[in-house]
């Protein structure tokens, strides 16, 4: 036993990177709709960008660790609590067993995520652990988390208590280091600029449609979630509206229904879309698309092929030098603790 | 093989165009075309999701063994997939792989029956026949885990969706929406015409693979009786 839910707040899931191989299937990828806050967070609590954590939409969720636990929390600052003392975010934190967290209030972002050394144990489902709600599978019996619910995490070699023994100031319910994984950007800025390139029916829509993308604000409405985010603004029109065959799509296609008001597909998308696709989110940008919440905005900034890719590799190369830095933080800290603060 | 069209979706992904209109050769195009990559999957490849007239590619740009010559990683994915599907073997003449789907129609599981035949001047019975009459192509699965897109069926039984879709749909159940069948392999609220129900489950998420149809089969369905249906259910309703 190692992580019990105390409250289930409005929805909290387990994901990891989500679910490769299946879509010919009709299964959508699921995982973790901010995968940068997901590898980080995972690489801060010492395991590999892909084991499965906690994804916490908005406030009200709490869990108390049921024994001592390496954690760190990323992604939206939720505002995370245990003992009434706030928890710094994107860093290592030592949980005291018995203690609690809490995310009190949205401050800034839609999601965070909360790794544990090991990964949270639940059964991989189709070679991954990602909660898919809609098919009932993965996660934790395919559901989102209840009150009352237990989290196993899976052993690993790596001996917390005795890491960090000598450091252990028994008035705190955790501990932390005096450093950070800072984010690439402000996350959770409710208004964002998205980066996107021309969708493959960009072409069918009106001059005026294609302008107003790319000049006007869209607002994220609230009904948006894991599957899509559904946005409001200026109607986007076809010159000759038709029915479309659908096609295999992709998180971040923007596919414009009859209505004429976009949706971004995420990460619970289905895998075949029939509306025309507009424009496609780079990759680099999901992550800023997934902390938008309701009321938040976005202008889509058109970019070239070559700097969407571009945009992928440099984030790449970021990302492997943050995660070697992390490493080697992680094995020098634990032996230099006396620099530990909380 | 007719030229065929290849259009980037963002940086991770191509799609590949076959034809415009939604038919048998078409179809079968794009699945010869699917298992073809399957089978000589290139560095990066991660999976291909067949539809209708297309196939759609994802791909990781990082592991795809790009020589620095400043070309974009598209323009090198669509030249590998191009080069492999020049080669390919036109539709693969296989045997057509038929699979039966046992319908008890009518009654508690098909409730919109007479309301279909009704609609069609037709009785019950001709309904049943016809819905069984011929083979159809499963187009390509989506909308949910294990839904297949099947080919159409005669205008004859054709009926119009309901008004106020229902909240619950039991899985397994067989629906008429237009001239379009289908079968829903999850409990979901939907609107199309229940004109009865399978035994059988498309998803079964703890087998491999998790689904019982794939994309480029033809399936015919067969009435049976409501106690055979409960055999093969195994007592589950």
């Amino acid at each position: 036993m190692s992580l019990e839910v105390l409250k289930r707040g409005l929805l909290a899931t387990v994901q990891d990177l989500g679910r490769k191989g299946y879509g010919k299937y009709g299964i959508s990828s699921s995982g973790a709709m901010d995968s940068y806050a997901c590898s980080l967070a995972n690489w801060l609590a010492g395991n590999d960008g892909g084991e499965a954590l906690l994804e916490i939409t908005w406030s009200g969720f709490s869990i108390r660790f049921l024994r001592d636990t390496l954690a760190s929390i990323t992604g939206a600052d939720l505002a995370p609590e245990s003992s009434g003392i706030s928890v710094p975010m994107w860093r290592p934190v030592i949980f005291r067993k018995g203690s609690e967290l809490t995310f009190k209030r949205p401050v800034s972002g839609c999601r965070s995520y909360v790794a544990v050394l090991g990964g949270i144990d639940v059964p991989e489902v189709m070679g991954s652990r990602s909660t898919y709600m809609r098919a009932g599978i993965g996660g934790l019996k395919g559901r989102a988390l209840q009150s009352g619910d237990v989290l196993q995490v899976k052993h690993t070699a790596f001996e917390t208590r005795c890491m960090w023994s000598s450091v252990w100031n028994a008035e705190y319910p955790f501990q932390s280091v005096d450093w950070s994984a800072s984010p690439r950007y402000t996350y959770g800025h409710p208004h964002q600029i998205v980066r996107v390139t021309r969708g493959r029916e960009y072409g069918d829509f009106s001059s005026l449609a294609q302008e107003r993308l790319f000049q006007d604000e869209y607002i994220v409405k609230p009904e948006s979630d894991r599957m899509g985010y559904r946005l409001k603004g200026p109607q986007l029109q076809l010159v000759t509206p038709r029915e479309y065959v659908s096609e295999g799509v992709a998180v971040g296609t923007v596919q414009v229904p009859a209505d004429g008001q976009p949706i971004i597909l995420m990460a619970d998308r289905q895998t075949l879309g029939g509306y025309p696709k507009i424009a496609q989110v780079a990759s680099v940008d999901l992550s800023r698309v997934a902390q938008l919440p309701p009321g938040g905005s976005i202008r889509f900034h058109e970019i070239s092929q070559s700097e969407s890719e571009g945009l992928y590799f440099e984030q790449a190369r970021k990302m492997k030098l943050m995660k070697s830095m992390i490493d080697y933080r992680l094995r020098e800290g634990f032996h230099a603790a006396a620099g530990f603060e909380l | 093989m007719k030229q065929l069209i290849i259009d980037a979706m963002g940086d991770s992904a191509l799609l590949i165009q076959f034809g415009e209109n939604i038919d048998e050769s078409t179809n079968s195009l794009v699945q010869a075309a699917a298992f073809r990559l399957e089978q000589h999957p290139f560095p990066g490849f991660q999976e291909c999701v067949p539809s209708f007239t297309t196939l759609t590619v994802y791909y990781d740009p990082l592991h795809l063994n790009q020589p620095a010559d400043g070309g974009t990683a598209f323009e090198f994915v669509r030249t590998i997939v191009a080069g492999l599907l020049q080669n390919m073997e036109t539709v693969p003449a296989t045997e057509r792989e038929t699979i039966e789907i046992p319908v008890c129609y009518g009654g508690e599981y098909g409730p919109d029956l007479a309301y279909v035949a009704e609609a069609n001047g037709l009785d019950e019975e001709d309904v049943i026949k016809i819905h069984t009459g011929q083979d159809l192509l499963v187009y390509a699965l989506g909308f949910a885990p294990g839904f297949p897109y099947l080919g159409g069926i005669p205008e004859s039984i054709a009926a119009p969706r309901k008004t106020t879709p229902r909240l619950r749909i039991p899985a397994g159940s067989i629906g008429i929406a237009g001239t379009q069948t289908g079968i829903y392999p999850l409990e979901t609220p939907g609107g199309w015409q229940i004109i009865g129900r399978t035994p059988l489950a498309l998803f079964r998420p703890d087998q491999d693979p998790p689904v019982l149809l794939k994309s480029g089969q033809w399936i015919r369905f067969k009435a049976v009786s409501f106690s055979e249906y409960t055999r093969l259910a195994g007592g589950r309703k």
